[in-house]
């Protein structure tokens, strides 16, 4: 089942604050053009893995390989240049500028190392987000929650990443507007990139993903292909049920 | 007060507000980027000034000697923490930057001779030597506490204040300096004459102004940093790097510093320590704009630089009580009217 080259590879990570050990000897794997998930309840570790790997926070264990190259000196500005990207849970746009410059402050590390295009990419980013194009030259702080969801995703789509990271991108949203952007993670497959989705929205994540993680009080409960999981008593009981968190 | 003296007073007080205004302008960056209250801000106008003095009788200024120095030791710390997290692409920049830059400006500082050089020349040339001590400064105070709160960060620029004001007096002695007019002449509009070098500070302010308020809408620079300063968590995941946007910042704050110091020599006789009264009256327009907006910033800047012109008519001996006074109608607005903004996130 997991033979695909791996993007990213995460072995026995442990990352702490202060005294206090939040996520415990975790592993994971992402493989190219994969999209998989980590489900777990509030408090469970999620973000805090997510900001471990992107380099937000140190780890005090473990190895994180990007692309198969182990990743020595944790630094955000490295990770995104080497194509990861990540959507914060608070999505994090620069709500005094419009749209249209948020997205272009997403492709800066691209210009940067030379690529120029980023009016191409726009185009192409706006094809999949037709009403990010409408509300252009608007300021991010107006747009309305699910707007800002897609544009956060936008943003991060303008820089061409490698691997997706995606903090609980359902969060606070409508249930028909959770469907738009399940849609659209799910029609980002097509594109190769491979995405490390978070969710405590267990049932719509386990619907998109290829594979899923169980992450409960800061250790791996659980993995296995989502449709296995799907049907797995125990997830069935503490995150699908009709008393489960959605 | 006839309507000859106001408008005397009114160009005196537009003349220094222009200053103001640019210097207010770097501070509410320096702070929206790093949350630095960048006091040591009037030692880069004394040092802009006094450098250009230096050169104009024949001496080499001391602050050479401050930016081989800086470099050095931004040198050892930067190759230091490069070859322990084993990124050496990044040598041939650090010993660039901090080794080669103060070692070539040495070099034609020694083989031209500075003082017989064209007035735009020697300009240039202070601009090459002082504007890099301040993403220098930068990397050594500031950088390796950019989690620091906002009152840390204040107590280190208080530090680096006292520091750069005692290097200055080392470096130029108590004496004062006053350069030449860029140049001669006069411009008389009815009864009103208006000094050559009036409209140079006024011109050169405003191009400085439009050019900044361009680089911050239209490139992509620019918008870097002020996407840091609206989210730096934000701007960090797209790559944009917190120290970059800092030493940015902190260069184009001490640009503007020194280029005021520049401007203004001709007309007031800068000391080593003058930096620092020129510096807050800036500081009192920034903090008009409440350390946020660059426009109200700059109209506070002007607004005490005709407070500052016309208070000096009627009751010089308070002039700067009267212009420091104004910071606390407006602090007391500010707390009244802003509701408490909490430090980061
Ligand atoms: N900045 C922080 N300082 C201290 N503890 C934190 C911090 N952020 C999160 N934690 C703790 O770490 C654990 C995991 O949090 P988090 O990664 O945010 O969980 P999740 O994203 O799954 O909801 C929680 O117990 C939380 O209280
Ligand atoms: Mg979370």
């Amino acid at each position: 089942m997991r033979e695909i080259a791996p993007v990213l590879e995460v072995e026995d990570l442990c990352v702490s604050y202060g005294k206090v050990e939040a996520l415990h000897h975790a592993n994971l794997m992402v493989g190219a053009g994969q999209i998989v998930t980590v489900i777990g309840p509030n408090g469970a570790g999620k973000t805090t893995m997510l900001s471990a790997v992107m380099g937000l926070l140190p780890c005090s264990r473990g190895q994180i390989r990007f692309q198969g190259q182990l990743r020595s000196a944790a630094e955000v500005e490295e990770m995104v240049a080497l194509g990861a990207n990540l959507v914060p849970e608070s999505r994090a746009l620069f709500g005094e500028m419009s749209v249209e410059d948020n997205l272009l402050l997403g492709a800066f590390t691209r210009y940067r190392s030379g690529d120029r295009d980023s009016a191409g990419t726009m185009e192409e980013v706006f094809r999949i987000f037709p009403r990010l194009k409408e509300r252009r030259t608007q300021h991010a702080g107006t747009l309305s929650g699910g707007e800002r969801q897609m544009l956060a995703l936008a943003r991060a789509l303008m820089a061409k990443p490698k691997l997706l990271m995606l903090d609980e991108p359902s969060l606070g949203l409508a249930p028909l507007i959770v469907k738009d952007i399940f849609r659209v993670i799910a029609s980002l497959k097509d594109t190769g990139v491979a995405i490390l989705l978070v969710e405590q929205n267990a049932r719509a994540a386990l619907q998109v993903a290829d594979y899923a993680y169980v992450l409960e009080t800061g250790e791996i409960a659980l993995e296995g292909p989502s449709r296995q999981l799907i049907d797995d008593p125990k997830v069935v009981e503490s995150y699908l049920g009709l008393g489960g968190r959605h | 007060m006839n309507i000859e003296i106001a408008l005397l007073l009114g160009q005196d007080g537009l003349t220094n507000g222009a200053i103001y205004a640019l210097l207010s302008v770097a501070l509410v960056l320096v702070f929206a980027v790093t949350r630095v209250i960048y006091i040591p801000q009037g030692e880069f106008v004394a040092f802009g000034a006094l450098t250009l003095a230096s050169f104009q009788v024949g001496k080499t200024p001391g602050t050479l000697w401050l930016l081989i120095g800086a470099g050095v030791v931004v040198a050892l710390v930067d190759l230091s923490s490069a070859l322990r997290s084993g990124q050496r692409r990044h040598i041939p920049r650090i010993v660039g930057w901090n080794l080669a830059y103060p070692a070539v400006v040495a070099g034609v500082i020694h083989l031209f001779t500075p003082a017989e050089l064209p007035l735009l020349a020697q300009i240039v040339l202070s601009l090459a030597l002082v504007v890099p001590l301040g993403p220098m400064t930068y990397r050594l105070a500031y950088q390796p506490l950019a989690e620091a709160s906002v009152l840390v960060l204040l107590i280190v620029s208080v530090a680096v204040h006292l520091a750069l004001v005692g290097l200055g007096l080392l470096f130029f002695g108590a004496e004062g300096s006053r350069t030449p007019a860029f140049s001669e002449g006069s411009l008389s509009v009815g009864s009103l004459t208006v000094s050559g070098q009036t409209l140079w500070v006024l011109g050169a302010s405003l191009t400085l102004i439009v050019v900044l308020a361009l680089f911050f809408e239209r490139t992509i620079y620019g918008k870097a940093l002020r996407a840091t300063a609206m989210n730096r968590t934000g701007a960090r995941l797209m790559g944009i790097s917190t120290v970059m946007a800092g030493k940015l910042s902190f260069l184009l704050a001490s640009l503007i510093g020194a280029l005021s110091g520049i401007l203004i020599a001709p007309i007031t006789t800068i000391y080593y320590d003058t930096g620092f009264l020129i510096g807050l009256k800036g500081f009192v327009g920034a903090i008009v704009g409440a350390l946020s907006s660059y426009p109200l910033a700059a109209a506070g800047a002007l607004l005490v630089g005709l407070l500052e012109a016309f208070s000096s008519f009627w009751a010089s001996a308070f002039k700067e009580v009267i212009v420091f006074t104004l910071i606390i109608p407006v602090l007391v607005w500010l707390s009244l009217t802003t509701r408490h903004v909490e430090e980061e996130e």
